[in-house]
């Protein structure tokens, strides 16, 4: 029984993670139909600008909020003058991303150097809570808490807003959204701004569990692009069920058959891919 | 004497000048050096590239009275490029010997490769126990020990000193984790210990919470063997899952190369290792305190690694009186190559290129607010193969995952 509850609130603290990391992503696909495989690079970006301004005395969630406006600044400079200039062409645009995401990891090797480094968690954070014989991480829990509460503000944000609608109206059909007077130039640096921001949020948060070290942009692409592979691209539900869904699956996977717990982690998407190629959520791309 | 002449005698002067001052320089004598400058591994590279430049100034650029060359390479931690590298140090620098490369998978990328032309490898950090042991290769020599040989001294001291009855282990899912957890198995469980839990979490898992939630909490203790910055994770995730069981661990666990980036949860750890900063062993205080001073922080597994190695590479170079380019003799003294001082203190070789070292248990301490390692027991002379029989050792199967089996699991 303690196994399969703290196993549970591991899978949720997971996943909880992975929708920070998946949310943007899945955003920028959605509208630009640009694969964005820098954003593994802009969650270590915000990694370590987070854990450079708490060293320099800033409290963790200034930290946070300074990390992620940095690295939005830097996702709107990626969108401005280098993405744009190849408007319409995919597949340079997913080049071009690749590369930036070797510049930036390359950057951070120099500038923070190959150590890998801790960052403490916030002190009213740290330890564990007990419920009976179940000791289980208070930062954990928190983060479960940050992406309900980011993904809840998403979903009014994109529901509830103008901005929402124009960016789902530009989902859904891009040129008659331009028809009906929306500017897709605007609406695409406000996206990319904010997809790279919720990166640079997520290696903030992340930075407590995951540590911060070269390599982690490699480490967490790949789930990211499960993510959406498997909720759909451009859904923020889908990219929510599907963080959650891998969670469990990656945790439960490791925990029961770890030999096949690789395997069992890309068996879902597999089976989604064949059974509705859009993913679970995911709305017919034009 | 006309003009042309006088040109012509002092060209030949100028010449004879020439040829007498290249004579009475020798060429350099060429190292070729393999790190890791970018990615994952990139931190244990800089730290190997700090210790054998620390080595050449000591000795002021010069070994057996000839002057270093040394011709860097980056392996990016790809044993395909490892490969490449070391065909560009031999066929087209011309170098004498090789420090490198970092990782094991690298050193078995260029195992063939140095057999075959016959170049002298010196390994600062590459641990795969068959490279010295059922597989040997004579043009190869280790800097460092196998991955177990300082975790049998850990087994036994865990069974008899520290009474453990009951142990779970976790280490990395690769050949250095499953070679490290097999010798401490071996050596603890033979005293009375017994395993009765092993987990292999990948090496580059995200987190660790689903390990530790399995983790059992009725234990003596846990046995931690992780790599690169994995033991920074490993020990910052248990101590918030509350760390109820204490650890004991594999050296890089708690290696110096990353306890500066440690803090409380790192403290109380024992381990054992063939270094420690802390090591009273003859001429380690002026190496730990001159590193420190040039580097800034306490010296470790990878730069001690790249340290030793320059120094074995200078004593066979002045065992030959600098002849290195008589090759079988420069590998012949490089495989009986002794020191009686530095961070290791004594070292010599086995017949497999092996070394043989004093093995320490230590202790994580706050000690001067930085942690470091104390000693607390030293264990002398401990070879690749502690207290067994060599050629029974050898007819065994190397360690892995499941060799030795583990009896008691589930107890």
């Amino acid at each position: 029984m303690a196994f399969w509850a703290s196993q549970s609130l591991n899978s949720l603290a997971l996943g909880g993670l992975l929708f920070m990391l998946a949310a943007g992503f899945s955003l920028i696909f959605g509208l630009m139909r640009v694969a964005n495989l820098a954003h593994g690079a802009l969650f270590m970006l915000g990694a370590y600008v987070g854990l450079a301004s708490v060293q320099a005395g800033l409290n963790f969630w200034l930290a946070a909020l300074l990390a992620a406006l940095a690295v939005g600044v830097v996702g709107g400079l990626i969108e401005r003058f280098l993405l744009r200039r190849l408007q319409g062409r995919t597949l340079p645009q997913v080049l071009l991303t690749l590369g930036l995401a070797f510049i930036i990891a390359d950057a951070c090797l120099m500038v923070w150097g190959g150590d890998p480094m801790r960052l403490p968690p916030p002190e009213e954070l740290r330890g564990a809570v007990r419920l009976g014989d179940l000791a289980f991480p208070r930062y954990r829990l928190f983060v479960m808490g940050a992406s309900c509460a980011i993904g809840i503000g998403l979903w009014l944000l994109i529901e509830r807003t103008r901005i929402g609608a124009m960016i789902r109206a530009a989902v859904d059909d891009m040129q008659m959204a331009r028809a009906i007077g929306i500017s897709a130039s605007a609406l695409f640096s406000a996206v990319f701004c904010l997809g790279a921001a919720l990166a640079g949020l997520g290696g903030v948060l992340g930075g407590p569990i995951l540590s911060v070290y070269p390599g982690l942009d490699a480490d967490m692409l790949p789930l990211a692009l499960l993510v959406v592979i498997l909720g759909g691209a451009g859904s923020l539900l889908g990219a929510f069920i599907g963080a959650y869904l891998i969670g469990f699956v990656y945790t439960f996977g490791q925990a029961l058959v770890p030999d096949l717990a690789y395997v069992i982690l890309f068996l879902p998407m597999v089976a989604v891919l064949a059974i509705a190629p859009n993913g679970l959520f995911g709305r017919r791309l034009s | 004497m006309s003009h042309k002449t006088a040109y012509s005698c002092l060209a030949l002067i100028a010449a004879s000048l020439l040829s007498t001052s290249a004579f009475s320089q020798p060429e350099p004598i060429r190292i070729g050096f393999m790190t890791v400058r970018s990615g994952a591994l990139a931190a244990g590279g800089k730290q190997m590239e700090e210790g054998l430049n620390y080595c050449l100034q000591e000795r002021g650029g010069q070994m057996a009275g000839r002057k270093v060359e040394l011709i860097t390479v980056d392996t990016g931690g790809q044993p395909a490029t490892t490969r490449t590298r070391a065909q560009e140090l031999v066929e087209r620098s011309k170098v004498h010997a090789i420090i490198g490369p970092l990782a094991a998978f690298e050193a078995l990328a260029i195992d063939d490769y140095i057999k075959q032309v016959g170049v002298p490898v010196v390994s600062p950090s590459a641990a795969a126990e068959d490279m010295t042991q059922r597989k040997p290769n004579p043009w190869f020599v280790r800097a460092v020990g196998t991955s177990a040989q300082a975790n049998h001294a850990l087994g036994e001291y865990a069974a008899k000193e520290m009474k453990l009855k009951r142990v779970a282990t976790i280490g990395d899912d690769f050949a250095f984790g499953h070679e490290t957890t097999a010798g401490f198995q071996r050596t603890f469980e033979e005293n009375g210990g017994k395993v009765v839990k092993k987990l292999w979490p990948p090496l580059n898992v995200a987190d660790y919470g689903s390990f530790i939630s399995q983790l059992p909490t009725d234990v003596d203790a846990i046995f931690a063997s992780f790599a690169g910055g994995n033991g920074l994770r490993f020990l910052q995730q248990y101590a918030e899952y509350g760390s109820p069981v204490k650890v004991i661990a594999h050296m890089t666990t708690v290696d110096e190369g990353i306890l500066k980036s440690m803090s409380q949860e790192a403290v109380g750890v024992i381990s054992s290792g063939w270094y420690s900063a802390t090591q009273d062993a003859p001429g380690n205080k002026e190496f730990a305190e001159g590193m420190r001073k040039a580097y800034g922080a306490d010296p470790g597994y990878y730069s001690v690694g790249a340290y030793t190695a320059c120094a074995f590479v200078d004593a066979a170079a002045k065992a030959v009186e600098g002849k290195v380019e008589d090759k079988d003799a420069f590998m012949k003294a490089l495989r009986s190559v002794k020191l009686d001082k530095g961070p290791l203190g004594k070292v010599s070789l086995d017949e497999f290129g092996n070394p043989i070292m004093d093995v320490t248990i230590r202790k994580t301490e706050m000690k001067d607010s930085r942690l470091q390692n104390v000693v607390i027991k030293t264990y002398p002379a401990v070879t690749q193969f502690w207290t067994y029989d060599q050629k029974e050792f050898l007819a065994n199967p190397v360690y892995t995952r499941d060799y030795p089996p583990a009896k008691n699991l589930g107890n």
